[in-house]
C-alpha cells in the first residue's frame, strides 16, 4: 500500500488559530514534490504561500477555498498513485473523527513565548526559539516592526538553530526610550542584549533598518558577528521613501495606515487588518509614537538615510549575503549594486520591501543554504 | 502581553495612572473595601473585586471607601476635579445615577461652559451597565443614551478588556468629565491586554468586521453579538462591517457614514431602551446625511420598551443577541426596493 | 478687637461695594436691560465679608443663586461681574454664565449655583483637594436655609465629618426659602443637625460684622490645623425679594423698613468703629464716594461692552472634544 499523508492548516507565527485556503496552487493529479508550493493561505495578517511538506500527487482538496479552519485542520490529501479512492476516503474519515481543534487543546502549554532581559535599565523582548550547534541566528527587524515580522522566518530556521528574534528599542514590547537613537546607539543596545543573554557571536539576520543596524555591529566588532544576511537593508545609500517613513510615523487610524503600508509589500492585497491593528496598537503604547519619531529624525530624515556603511564593507571578512525585493518601494534595490564587497546579492520577483514576509520560502531557503 | 480579563485590564488602567499622576484618587462605595471594619482590609476590591489590591499600594488617603451617599461624593469628585484632582469616582450600578444626577449634569458637566472656558473638570464616573446578570429592573440598564444627550461629558462604553484598558488609561488622562461604563457581563472574559499602559483616542470608531454587505453599529457588549452574527453570516456569504464607535460621545459619525456609504445597508445593535437610545441616534444620522446611499430601510435591534425583567427566561428575551441580529441583516439584506413607488 | 486699621477699610470696602453693586442691580434691572434672573445680596453683606477676610486664593469656596456678594468677598473684579451680569463678552466667565453661575475658579469661587443645594457636595471635594494635596486651603460651603433641607447639604455634612475635610458649612439663614418660611420648613435646628453629625457649630448674628469675623476665625483655625468641619448658622436678613421682580407679598409689613433702620450691617459696623475711635467717618465717607464712582464705571462698562459673538456659541463645551 502506497503512503497517504495529511496536509493541515499550518501555523503562521504564534498569534495564528485559524486560517483560509486563499487558492489552490495545486491542482488534484498534480505531482507535487517537497517544498513546492501547494495553496495561498490566507489570515487576517497575512496571505503566505504554503509548501508541501512531502513528495507525492494532490489527490484531495479537503478544505473549500475561503473556508476558516483551525490549524491542525486538514486541507489536502497526498498520496502516491497506487493508493485508492476508497482509501484516502477512509483516511480522511479517521482524521477528522479524530482531529481535536489545537486551539482547544491542552498543546498550547508547550508553545513558546517571548521572555524579557533587562539591558542597563531597558527591557528588551526577545523571542528564542530552537536549538542548534554554532552561533545563535539574532534577528533584527526593520523600522516599526516587532520580533513577530519573522512569523515565516525563525519557525523555519529554528528547526536547525537556536533563533533570538528581539524588539528594538522603542518596538513591540521592548522599553520605548530609543536613546540617541541612530544606528550604532541601537547597535550598541543589540550588542548589550546579546551580552546579557550570553551570546558572543551570532549570525545577524536584519531587515531594513535591522540590517543597518547588524552592519553596524559586525563593523565595530566582527568577533561579535558570524555571517550577515541583510533584507532590504538602510545603511547602503542615501534614499530611503519618506512618504512611508513620514506616513507610518504620522498615522493612527486603519485607514490612513492602511495604504502606507501597502507601500511595503509588491502587492497590496497581503495587507490584512490583522496586520494594520497590531501596528496601531503598538503605537497606542506609552512613549511608542515618540520613540518612532525620534528614530525617524535621526536616521531618515526627509527621505534621506543619515548612515551610510556601504563605503566600509571591505572591513568585513565575514559572509554577507543581501537578499532584496525587486519591487521595493521603501528604499531602492539600486543600493544592492556595486557594492564593494564580495556579498551574495539575491533580487528576488514579485516582492516589495518585505521578502521576509512576501516570498518567504525563497528567503527561508537562501538563508538555510547560506548558514550551512 | 498577556491573557487579562476585563476586569483585570480595568484593574491595571487605574494602578498604572495612580503611579503615573499623584493627583489621581480612586473613590467609591467599598472601592477599597473593609474601611473601619474589623477583618481584612484588602480582601475584597469592591463588589465585582475590580478595585482589589489598591488601596494596598496607594493608601486610604487616595483609595477612597464612601458612605452610600452618591450625590455628596459624585459631588466632591466634581469638586475635587475642577480645583486640581483627577477623581475616579466609581458608581458601582449605573442605576444609581438618578440620585446623583444633579451633580453630574447640572455641576460637573456645565462648569466649562457656565464659566466661559475657565473650569477644567477632569472627572471620570465609572459605573456598570447592562442586563444578563439577573439583576432585575434596578441594576440592569444602559443609561448611556442619557448622558450622550448632555453637551460637557463624554461617554465611553467599551467592547473588550483590550479597549476598556485604553479606553479608561485614556478617561483618567482626559480633561473633561468622563462617564465610563462597563459592561458587568463582561468583566471576567479574556483577552490578550499588554502590560504596558496604551491610549484610545475617544471618537474613534473602531471596525472589528469588514465586509461589503451591510454595516451593524454597535454599542458595548452588543459589538460583541453583533461580530458572532457577522462571523456566522460570512459563512452563509453575507459580508459585514461591524463598527464599534466605543464612545458615544463623542460619536465618530465620519466613520459610519463612511462606512454606510460602502455598503447601503445598516443595522444598529444597541442594548439600551429603544426610545432615543444610540440606535434612534445613528439611525438619524444616516438619515440626515446619507440617504441616497441607503438601499434599504435601516433596522435597529433594541430591546422591547421595557424595563428590564427578572425571570432569567424574560431577561433572555429583553436582550438583543446573535439571533436577532443574523435576522435584521438578512432582513435588509432581503429588501427590495418597491418597482414604480 | 484684633483686626488693624487696613483690615477695618476692607472690610468696610468689601461690604460697601456689595452693598452699591446690589442696589445698583436693583435699580437697572427694573429697566429691563439686565437679561435672566438676579437674586440680591443686599443685607447680608457681613457674612460674605466676614467669612472671606480670613480667605487667600488657595481657599475655595462654593455660593448659592444669590452668589454676588461672595464673589466680591472673594475678590472678583467687579467690573468683570458687572459685564457678565450684563450678558457680555468681557463678563468674569464671557457672558456664558449670568448672574447665577458667576464664577472665576482662578480665585477660588467656584461659582454661584443655579441649583439649591449644589454647592455643599462639590465644596467637599475641593476640601478633598486641599487635604489630599496639603495645600493648607480650606473650602467655604454657602447654602440657605431652604438649602439646609437639601440631602446634598446633610450627605455632605456626613462626608466632610468622616473624611474630616477641612470644610466650613456657612449656612446664610435669611428666613425664607423664596417665600415660605423657615420657620415653617426647617425641622429642628441647624444647630442640632451638626451636632448629630459631630460637627462644631455656632449660631451668629449676621449683621454684625466682627461677629461672623470672630466665629469664622475659629472654624477655619480648626479646618485648617486638621481638626475637621465646622458649620457657622448665621442669622441674617435680605433687603429685596427672593429674585428681582419678586413682589415679596409673604413679607410682614414694614418687616424690610425695620430691618434696615435697625439690623443694616453697614450702619452697625460704622457706629461701632466710629465709637470706638478706630475709624473715622471721613474714612468710611472716602470708602462709599469711590465704591459709588466704581459701580457706577461698572455699569457704564458693562452697558457698553460688546456682546458675545456667533462663535462663542459654540466653544467652551469641551477642553477637546
Amino acid at each position: 500500500m502506497g503512503e497517504i499523508n495529511a496536509i493541515t492548516m499550518p501555523k503562521f507565527g504564534l498569534a495564528m488559530t485559524e486560517g483560509k485556503v486563499a487558492s489552490w496552487a495545486k491542482p488534484i493529479g498534480a505531482v507535487v514534490k517537497a517544498g513546492d508550493d501547494i495553496a495561498d493561505i490566507e489570515t487576517t495578517k497575512i496571505t503566505n504561500a504554503f509548501e508541501s511538506p512531502f513528495n507525492g500527487i494532490m489527490r484531495r482538496h479537503v478544505a473549500t477555498v475561503q473556508d476558516e479552519l483551525p490549524v491542525g485542520a486538514l486541507i489536502a490529501v497526498m498520496a502516491s498513485a497506487d493508493v485508492s479512492e476508497d482509501e484516502i476516503d477512509r483516511f480522511i474519515d479517521s482524521f477528522q473523527a479524530e482531529f481535536v481543534n489545537a486551539d482547544t487543546g491542552e498543546d498550547k502549554a508547550s508553545e513558546v513565548e517571548p521572555s524579557t532581559v533587562d539591558v542597563s535599565g531597558r527591557k528588551i523582548r526577545y523571542l528564542d526559539m530552537g536549538q542548534g550547534a554554532g552561533p545563535p541566528v539574532v534577528f533584527i527587524h526593520g523600522f516599526g516592526g516587532d520580533l513577530n515580522s519573522w512569523l515565516f522566518t525563525q519557525p523555519a530556521l529554528a528547526d536547525h538553530h537556536r533563533t533570538i528574534a528581539l524588539d528594538l528599542p522603542g518596538h513591540g514590547g521592548s522599553t520605548k526610550d530609543v536613546g540617541a537613537a541612530d544606528i550604532s546607539a541601537l547597535a550598541k543596545i543589540v550588542s548589550d542584549t546579546l551580552a546579557a543573554l550570553a551570546i558572543p557571536s551570532a549570525h545577524f539576520v536584519g531587515h531594513s533598518l535591522g540590517a543597518a543596524i547588524a552592519l553596524s555591529i559586525a563593523l565595530d566588532d566582527p568577533s561579535r558577528a558570524a555571517s550577515l544576511s541583510l533584507i532590504s537593508p538602510a545603511g547602503l545609500g542615501k534614499e530611503i521613501n519618506a512618504t512611508f517613513i513620514d506616513g507610518f510615523v504620522a498615522s493612527d487610524r486603519r485607514k490612513a495606515l492602511e495604504p502606507v503600508l501597502q507601500m511595503l509589500f509588491a502587492d497590496p492585497s497581503l495587507v490584512k487588518r490583522d496586520m494594520i491593528d497590531d501596528l496601531i496598537k503598538a503605537k497606542r503604547i506609552d512613549g511608542a509614537s515618540e520613540a518612532l519619531t525620534k528614530i525617524a529624525d535621526v536616521n531618515f530624515k526627509d527621505g534621506t538615510q543619515t548612515t551610510v556603511l556601504a563605503g566600509r564593507l571591505p572591513e568585513l571578512s565575514i559572509p554577507v549575503q543581501i537578499i532584496w525585493g525587486e519591487e521595493d518601494r521603501v528604499i531602492p534595490v539600486a543600493h544592492s549594486q556595486e557594492l564593494p564587497v564580495a556579498a551574495t546579492v539575491r533580487v528576488l520577483a514579485d516582492s516589495g520591501h518585505m521578502p521576509h514576509m512576501e516570498r518567504a520560502a525563497e528567503v527561508n531557503a537562501l538563508l538555510i543554504s547560506f548558514l550551512q | 502581553m498577556s491573557k487579562k480579563s476585563y476586569r483585570q485590564a480595568i484593574n491595571e488602567a487605574i494602578a498604572s495612572e495612580m503611579r503615573r499622576d499623584p493627583t489621581v484618587i480612586l473613590m467609591g462605595e467599598d472601592v477599597a473595601g473593609g474601611a473601619g471594619a474589623p477583618g481584612d482590609q484588602d480582601a475584597w476590591g469592591g463588589v465585582l473585586g475590580v478595585t482589589k489590591g489598591l488601596v494596598t499600594e496607594f493608601g486610604r488617603g487616595r483609595v477612597l471607601d464612601t458612605p452610600l451617599s452618591e450625590s455628596a461624593y459624585i459631588g466632591a469628585a466634581a469638586g475635587a476635579a475642577a480645583t486640581g484632582l483627577r477623581p475616579i469616582a466609581e458608581l458601582m450600578f449605573i442605576d444609581f445615577m438618578g440620585v446623583c444626577f444633579d451633580q453630574i449634569f447640572n455641576q460637573a458637566a456645565k462648569f466649562r461652559y457656565m464659566f466661559g472656558g475657565h473650569a477644567v473638570t477632569p472627572l471620570v464616573i465609572r459605573a456598570m451597565y447592562g442586563a444578563g446578570f439577573r439583576a432585575a429592573s434596578q441594576h440592569s440598564q444602559c443609561l448611556y443614551p442619557i448622558f450622550t444627550h448632555i453637551p460637557g461629558l463624554k461617554v465611553v462604553i467599551p467592547s473588550s478588556a483590550y479597549e476598556v484598558k485604553g479606553l479608561l488609561i485614556q478617561a483618567i488622562r482626559d480633561n473633561d468629565p468622563v462617564i465610563f461604563l462597563e459592561n458587568k457581563v463582561m468583566y471576567d472574559q479574556v483577552e490578550e491586554v499588554p502590560d504596558e499602559t496604551y491610549t484610545i483616542p475617544f471618537g474613534e470608531a473602531n471596525l472589528t468586521r469588514e465586509g461589503d454587505d451591510v454595516t451593524i453599529v454597535a454599542f458595548g457588549r452588543m459589538v460583541q453579538i453583533a461580530n458572532e452574527a457577522a462571523d456566522r453570516l460570512a459563512k452563509q456569504g453575507i459580508h459585514c462591517n461591524v463598527l464599534d464607535p466605543r464612545t458615544t460621545s463623542p460619536l465618530d459619525a465620519d466613520t459610519i457614514l463612511q462606512c454606510v456609504e460602502e455598503t447601503g445597508r445598516l443595522v444598529i445593535v444597541d442594548e439600551a431602551s429603544p426610545r432615543c437610545n444610540m440606535a434612534t441616534d445613528v439611525s438619524a444620522l444616516v438619515a440626515q446625511e446619507a440617504f441616497g446611499a441607503l438601499k434599504a430601510p435601516i433596522r435597529m435591534v433594541c430591546p422591547p420598551h421595557t424595563p428590564v425583567p427578572f425571570a432569567p427566561n424574560l431577561e433572555d428575551l429583553f436582550v438583543p443577541n446573535a439571533d436577532r441580529v443574523e435576522q435584521a441583516v438578512k432582513s435588509v439584506m432581503g429588501y427590495k426596493i418597491r418597482e414604480n413607488a | 478687637m484684633q483686626l488693624s486699621r487696613e483690615n477695618l477699610l476692607k472690610a468696610y470696602r468689601t461690604m460697601r461695594t456689595i452693598r452699591d453693586f446690589e442696589e445698583r442691580l436693583h435699580v437697572e434691572f427694573a429697566t429691563g436691560e439686565i437679561p435672566g434672573f438676579v437674586h440680591l445680596y443686599a443685607g447680608e453683606e457681613a457674612s460674605a465679608a466676614g467669612i472671606c477676610m480670613h480667605l487667600t486664593e488657595r481657599d475655595k469656596l462654593a455660593s448659592t443663586h444669590r452668589g454676588h456678594g461672595h464673589c466680591i468677598a472673594k475678590g472678583v473684579d467687579v467690573r468683570a461681574m458687572m459685564s457678565e451680569i450684563y450678558g457680555k463678552k468681557d463678563g468674569v466667565c464671557g457672558g456664558k454664565g449670568g448672574s447665577m453661575h458667576i464664577a472665576e475658579i482662578g480665585k477660588g469661587m467656584l461659582g454661584a449655583n443655579g441649583i439649591v443645594g449644589g454647592g455643599p457636595p462639590l465644596i467637599c471635594g475641593a476640601a478633598l483637594t486641599a487635604k489630599t494635596l496639603k495645600t493648607g486651603g480650606v473650602a467655604i460651603a454657602f447654602y440657605g436655609d431652604g438649602a439646609s433641607n437639601q440631602g446634598t447639604t446633610l450627605e455632605s455634612l456626613n462626608l466632610a465629618k468622616i473624611w474630616s475635610l477641612p470644610v466650613i458649612f456657612v449656612c446664610e439663614d435669611n428666613g425664607y426659602a423664596e417665600a415660605t418660611a423657615a420657620s415653617y420648613a426647617v425641622g429642628g435646628t441647624q444647630m442640632k443637625r451638626a451636632e448629630g453629625f459631630g460637627i462644631p457649630a455656632v449660631q451668629v448674628d449676621g449683621h454684625d460684622f466682627f461677629a461672623v469675623y470672630e466665629a469664622a476665625r475659629e472654624a477655619i483655625e480648626r479646618a485648617r490645623n486638621g481638626g475637621g468641619p465646622s458649620m457657622l448658622h448665621v442669622m441674617l436678613d435680605r433687603f429685596y425679594g427672593h429674585f428681582e421682580g419678586d413682589a415679596t407679598t409673604y413679607r410682614g409689613t414694614g418687616e424690610v423698613d425695620r430691618i434696615r433702620a435697625g439690623q443694616d450691617c453697614l450702619r452697625r459696623f460704622r457706629s461701632k468703629v466710629t465709637d470706638a475711635a478706630l475709624l473715622r467717618h471721613e474714612d468710611l465717607d472716602a470708602i462709599d464716594r469711590e465704591s459709588a464712582a466704581n459701580i457706577d464705571a461698572a455699569v457704564v462698562h458693562a452697558k457698553a461692552a460688546p456682546l458675545p459673538s456667533d462663535a462663542d456659541l459654540l466653544t467652551d463645551v469641551y477642553v477637546s472634544y
